[in-house]
């Protein structure tokens, strides 16, 4: 039993983790109706400038704010100059310009900070409570961050003019043109939102699997499951399957050794964590496209 | 009267393609103008053309200043409100969303909340439909909300796209009779593309006829309308 809730509130902490990077992915589904393979890669990116930061002599907080308006800034450059002369082209072909992001992200980061891993102190007390044996207080810590995030980012999307302009230019950009909103812009300005949400959550995982440019890898799978099972257009749900991704992760796996310690027959262990986030892709994309928390969109024909 | 509208040798292409050769026309201030012509004339196209929504060339002055180059957003900001071809709904926001994004460009709050009023009094329906998804209205509906779209933008000059586009007549009427009333009430100009001639030289005062992309008439819409030839030549009824 104790090693049950261990499981599960291990799940949700690495869930808080895939919340951040699906909440950066639907950030820019919703504004370009494009997947950003390049996501994670630009949170690790991110995460060196934070790193970077500390290492001359700034606070963890301090450096994540600065990294986070670098990665802003960044980020909208990256719409404006790499895809904006894309606005017209076929998807595959921003495909291939994600997975080049992704690339060149990715060396550059090895380039100037080697592949030598790196630790980055978590910026949480130490401290003990009740339930400590169960969840750390980094783990809490990422959880309350996320649901910061997820809570300023609802309440600008849903009450403020300018998240209603990106959501009306993302819907109908033509349209949106006729309201008198600048389309490139907002495209932009989602573009610099998502790369925000990308430091937040690199700098949250980094005291948890080590800084170096491998590091967002696996956690971007994770994000784009946890994007399908919430419904790849909806913040909450996002961030609602973050934590059943996280939490499921580590259920199949506590269930599995369980199995294992009963019967002897092995079926699935920790090894096999990956492959649950693959499946989740899949059944997913079979079963259910719109996910769980995701609206079906009405179309008049 | 002052022209509000002044279009002088319009050109404008699709690709490669020359869809309007030259097209003049003004439109009065306070005044309603017809575009007719039968399919692919480039009624569309001339709308289009004035929102720099394709390329062009040639010239357009709105209230006497060159606005041909300005990007879309920025002649819509100057009071140019196009509803266009196919009504162009925000399908997955809600009414009441569809109309707020409408006044995004305005800073004068309670201007917006008396054109809102002013919406609703027009257009009673739709504020009984305001928090639903807009993809989901009627066709008349989602007419008379593109119309209220463009009324939220305080518009001096309102560009429209066959409103009565499969529409059932007696809705085509009530639009009608709501855009004589916004035309007379608010002072609204207004550039009306229709298939439906009859109905358009009704409301009109001037009119112009497209045939391929060049103006082939143009006058009185009475005189249109009384004048046999024209009739039977170019509007087909």
């Amino acid at each position: 039993m104790e090693q049950f809730l261990q499981q599960f509130a291990s799940g949700l902490a690495s869930g808080a983790i895939y919340a951040c990077v699906a909440l950066a992915l639907v950030m820019i589904f919703v504004s370009t109706d494009h997947i950003n393979f390049a996501q994670g890669e630009m949170a690790m990116f991110s995460t060196f400038v934070c790193w970077q930061l500390m290492q001359w002599g700034i606070g963890f907080w301090g450096a994540l704010i600065i990294a986070a308006v670098l990665s802003f800034i960044v980020g909208m450059l990256v719409e404006r100059i790499v895809l904006r002369p894309l606005h017209s082209a076929p998807v595959l072909s921003i495909v291939v310009v994600f997975i080049g992001l992704l690339a060149i992200f990715h060396s550059l980061a090895g380039a100037i900070w080697t592949h030598t891993i790196k630790e980055v102190p978590s910026p949480f007390p130490k401290v003990t409570f009740f339930g400590s044996g169960y969840i750390g207080p980094h783990q809490i810590g990422m959880i309350i961050v996320t649901f910061a995030l997820l809570v300023a980012l609802f309440a600008f999307f849903r009450f403020t003019p300018l998240g209603l302009a990106m959501r009306a230019a993302a819907q109908n950009p033509t349209s949106a043109r006729l309201a008198g909103v600048r389309v490139d812009w907002m495209l932009a300005l989602g573009w610099g939102l998502a790369a925000a949400v990308g430091a937040v959550a690199g700098a949250m995982v980094a005291p948890v699997v080590y800084l170096e440019p491998n590091m967002m890898a696996g956690i971007l799978l994770y994000g784009f499951a946890a994007a399908l099972v919430g419904g790849i257009s909806s913040p909450g749900g996002a961030v609602a399957g973050g934590f059943i991704v996280g939490v499921l992760e580590n259920m199949v796996a506590f269930f599995g050794n369980l199995l294992e310690r009963t019967t002897g027959f092995y079926l699935i262990g920790n090894g096999e964590k990956l492959t649950v986030a693959l499946l989740i892709v899949i059944v997913m994309l079979t079963v259910k496209p719109s996910g769980l928390f995701g609206h079906v969109t009405v179309k008049r024909v | 009267m002052a022209a509000l509208l002044e279009v002088k040798g319009l050109k404008a292409y699709y690709g490669q393609t020359q869809a309007l050769h030259d097209v003049s026309f003004t439109i009065a201030a306070g005044g309603i103008t017809t575009l007719l012509g039968a399919n692919g004339a480039g009624k569309t196209t001339t709308l289009r053309a004035i929102c720099a929504m394709i390329r062009t060339d040639g010239e357009v002055l709105f209230d006497g200043r060159p606005i041909r180059g300005f990007a879309t957003e920025n002649i819509v900001r100057l009071g140019v409100a196009h509803v266009p071809e196919g009504r162009g709904t925000f399908t997955t926001l809600s009414v009441d969303e569809n109309l707020k994004i409408a006044a995004y460009t305005r800073s004068d709050r309670a201007a917006v909340k008396r054109d809102l009023d002013k919406v609703f009094e027009y257009f009673p329906r739709l504020k009984e439909r305001l928090s639903q998804q807009a993809g989901t209205l009627s066709g008349g509906e989602q007419q008379m909300l593109a119309i209220a779209r463009a009324l939220m933008l305080s518009p001096r000059l309102m560009l429209l796209d066959e409103p009565s586009f499969g529409l059932a007549p007696l809705i085509v009427q009530e639009i009608f009779r709501i855009m004589r009333r916004i035309n007379e009430e608010a002072g609204v100009s207004m550039l009306l593309v229709e298939q439906n001639a009859a109905l358009a030289l009704n409301l009109a005062e001037e009119a112009y006829v497209l045939e391929t992309g060049r103006v082939v008439m143009s006058g009185k819409a009475k005189d249109v309308k009384n004048d046999e030839g024209i009739r039977r030549s170019y509007l087909g009824y």
